[in-house]
């Protein structure tokens, strides 16, 4: 049976100001989702609440996987049971090679018990395996050696986020804005690279501004947030509305979250 | 702050604890001539004040030297564990315990190649025509300051590494500094001499027997780097939290030589390392490597010099602190170009990352150039581990703790890359692993 992630009433703070003001959604394995919405619409925060960054706070609402909350795990804990996060702006660690990261990560994500300093997957295996996974993405293999982001450019990065998401093989991937910055060879090589990993076996959630990306990765649901809410859901129909029209018509339908929404971007300026 | 000057009588190390040291000896004459001489220096030079420049920021208040006392008489040295010695194959090796040496062998065909490698106080009895115009002449000077003199009036045992003529020692050789006593004073020696074309790679570890006896070592490396030769020399400074460390660290380097010099910094209460690399020859090449991780209330302080002498000389100097609790570390660089030095390139660089908010960090580069013609560089930086970092890999699944080695690895990783010996680079990762000790480091 196909899990879900269920996310319920979802109130998230940062520091003392409230973004989420209750969100829900279920994402079961194999759906594509798409989360569209203005900027200060609660879209990264959403993802990172997910992931369980720890300037998120959630405040109310719960999170699911599988039947299991969530919500107080850390998020190492999040990763071993399934949970993916492609950064909008992945993280530079110096002196660490790309190889060795993922080794660490795959170690944990395969085997959830492992504790720490415990024995990692074996050398050979996960050499051959990251350079399939390398080759099916069109990578250099050399990339393994590099630090992992270090000096790489906004193209690489994305790419090798998709190349982590690749080897963790998760349940539940979320994908914050992963084409943006990008060239349009590149949104075409995260695009055909996410629709070659995505399958029955994982529930994603699209967050784009793209059309790209959900040409190549049809969502089955469109979801519009505003305000910290979800106000509208559909199908990828809604998702090509957006594109052609913008958020002009959605605004119209949802004054109040629009008004909260204003609020909120002008607060960030 | 600066130290003041010091009553002799208060030290511990008055005359008439001299004259029995002087009694417990059977030394020829020129050695405890040598020592007197030392000794009348130390005096002198205990009245008058340490420079400020090198030690205005390291407190030597609180350093009680009447605490200690060197050691006489047997000591043994299987309760000693070691870092470095179970780990290879070595042609040779020294042990000191409590300024002892207790074991020095050597492979019969290093011996046979000429090599000299064992006890410095007896080859200096057997050798004196080899050694005397090299001991405290060359590298490290009696009078630098009060500590050299101390060490050269006070000094015992010792670690010497000679090698002939464009002989080239194939496997590496250890040297162990033990203590295992409460109030030990440790006044080891090392002298490596390398005469022209001479290839050789000797790695030396420091420890205590345990973590709660006080100990004072009061050192002297002096590396001598005849022309073409090549030495490859690691200090592995691993005390425990009670031992007091000063050592007077020189290297000379003569034309077309090359000394890959690494220092590693992790044990000790407090520790000042004076080091010195002097380029003297054209040509010559040094490059420096430093590893520093210090924890709780422990202080180390460095003070380096990249002296060029010579034209086309080369020095590359790298070091890495990683600082947790209330640890301090200073370092104090400079790179000293003289007149005739052109075509000099110097490099130094201090980086250094904190783990929590009570760690502090001093770095002070400096130059001081008098040829025109040169490239030196050099820099400083001082950063913590980033919040970002440790999410980013926890959401790959990899635990706090383990995230947090990995990015101190990864910190070190530029310098681990330029140590030529894989089982010291294979050491350090484990032993900074184990020196992480992370549960209380606050993110």
């Amino acid at each position: 049976m196909s899990a879900v992630l269920k996310i319920s009433d979802l109130h998230v703070n940062v520091g003392e100001t409230p973004i989420l003001k209750g969100v829900n959604m279920e994402i079961r394995q194999g759906e594509v989702h798409a989360l569209m919405g203005p900027n200060g619409s609660g879209k990264s925060t959403l993802a990172y609440a997910l992931a369980g960054h720890p300037n998120y706070t959630v405040t109310d609402g719960s999170i699911e996987i599988d039947g299991v909350n969530v919500t107080e795990m850390e998020a190492d804990e999040r990763a071993r049971l399934g949970m993916f996060l492609a950064f909008q702006y992945p993280v530079v660690i110096p002196g660490v090679k790309v190889a060795d990261f993922l080794r660490h990560a795959v170690s944990n994500i395969r085997n959830p018990d492992r504790k720490e300093g415990e024995g990692l997957i074996g050398m050979r295996e996960f050499r051959k395996e990251i350079r399939e996974r390398m080759n099916e993405l069109g990578m250099d293999p050399e990339f393994a050696r590099r630090y992992l982001n270090d000096g790489f450019s906004g193209g690489e990065k994305k790419r090798m986020e998709i190349l982590q998401l690749a080897m963790l093989q998760p349940r539940f991937a979320i994908l914050d804005e992963t084409d943006s910055g990008l060239d349009s060879d590149a949104v075409r090589v995260v695009s055909e690279g996410l629709a070659k990993l995505s399958g029955p076996q994982m529930g994603v959630l699209i967050i784009t501004h793209h059309e790209r990306l959900l040409e190549f990765n049809p969502p089955q649901f469109t979801h519009v947030m505003l305000g910290g809410r979800i106000v509208e859901t559909g199908d990828a129909s809604l998702a090509n509305e957006l594109h052609a029209n913008g958020y002009a018509t959605v605004r119209a339908r949802h004054p109040e979250a629009a008004a909260e929404n204003a609020k909120a971007e002008a607060a960030a300026v | 702050m600066s130290p003041t000057t010091i009553d002799i009588s208060r030290t511990g190390f008055s005359s008439e604890v001299f004259e029995q040291f002087l009694a417990t000896r059977s030394e020829p004459s020129w050695i405890t001539d040598a020592r007197r001489a030392a000794f009348d220096q130390y005096q002198n030079l205990l009245q008058s004040e340490l420079d400020p420049e090198e030690f205005k920021r390291v407190d030597l208040r609180v350093f009680n030297a009447g605490k200690f006392r060197p050691s006489a008489g047997t000591v043994d040295s299987s309760s000693i564990s070691t870092l470095l010695s179970d780990k290879t194959e070595f042609g040779g090796s020294v042990a000191h315990v409590n300024g002892q040496v207790t074991q020095a062998t050597v492979s019969d065909q290093i011996r046979a190649q000429g090599v000299l490698f064992g006890e410095l106080q007896g080859l200096m009895t057997t050798h004196r025509e080899l050694l005397e115009p090299y001991f405290m002449k060359k590298a490290v000077q009696t009078d630098a300051d009060r500590f050299s003199a101390w060490h050269a009036a006070f000094w015992t045992g010792g670690t010497l590494l000679y090698v002939p003529r464009n002989v080239e020692v194939a496997l590496p050789l250890h040297s162990l500094i033990a203590h295992s006593r409460d109030g030990v004073a440790d006044f080891s020696h090392t002298l490596i001499i390398l005469e022209d074309g001479a290839r050789a790679t000797l790695l030396e570890e420091t420890t205590s027997a345990n973590e709660d006896i006080a100990g004072l070592h009061v050192g002297c490396v002096e590396l001598i780097v005849g022309r073409d030769a090549n030495l490859r020399y690691v200090q592995l400074q691993n005390w425990n939290q009670k031992s007091w460390h000063f050592a007077h660290q020189a290297g000379c380097v003569d034309s077309n030589a090359s000394l890959q010099w690494t220092v590693v910094g992790l044990g000790s209460k407090l520790a000042h390392i004076h080091q010195d690399i002097n380029l003297n020859g054209r040509a010559a090449t040094a490059e420096v490597n430093g590893v520093t991780f210090v924890s709780d209330r422990q202080k180390i302080s460095y003070y380096t010099q990249q002296h060029h002498k010579a034209q086309g000389t080369h020095s590359d100097l790298l070091y890495k602190e990683v600082l947790r609790d209330e640890a301090r570390v200073i370092w104090r660089g400079m790179i000293k170009v003289d007149p005739a030095a052109q075509q000099t390139d110097g490099y130094q660089r201090s980086d250094a990352l904190m783990l929590s908010d009570d760690a502090r960090c001093d770095s002070i580069p400096g130059l001081e150039i008098e040829a025109d013609d040169v490239k030196c560089t050099h820099g400083a930086t001082t950063g913590r581990v980033d919040k970002e970092q440790i999410f980013y890999c926890m959401s790959r699944g990899i635990h706090r703790h383990e995230a947090m080695h990995m990015i101190v690895e990864g910190f070190f990783q530029k310098v681990y890359d330029r140590i030529p010996v894989e089982i010291v680079r294979e050491t350090l990762s484990r032993t900074v692993q184990g020196k992480l000790g992370i549960e209380s480091i606050a993110v």
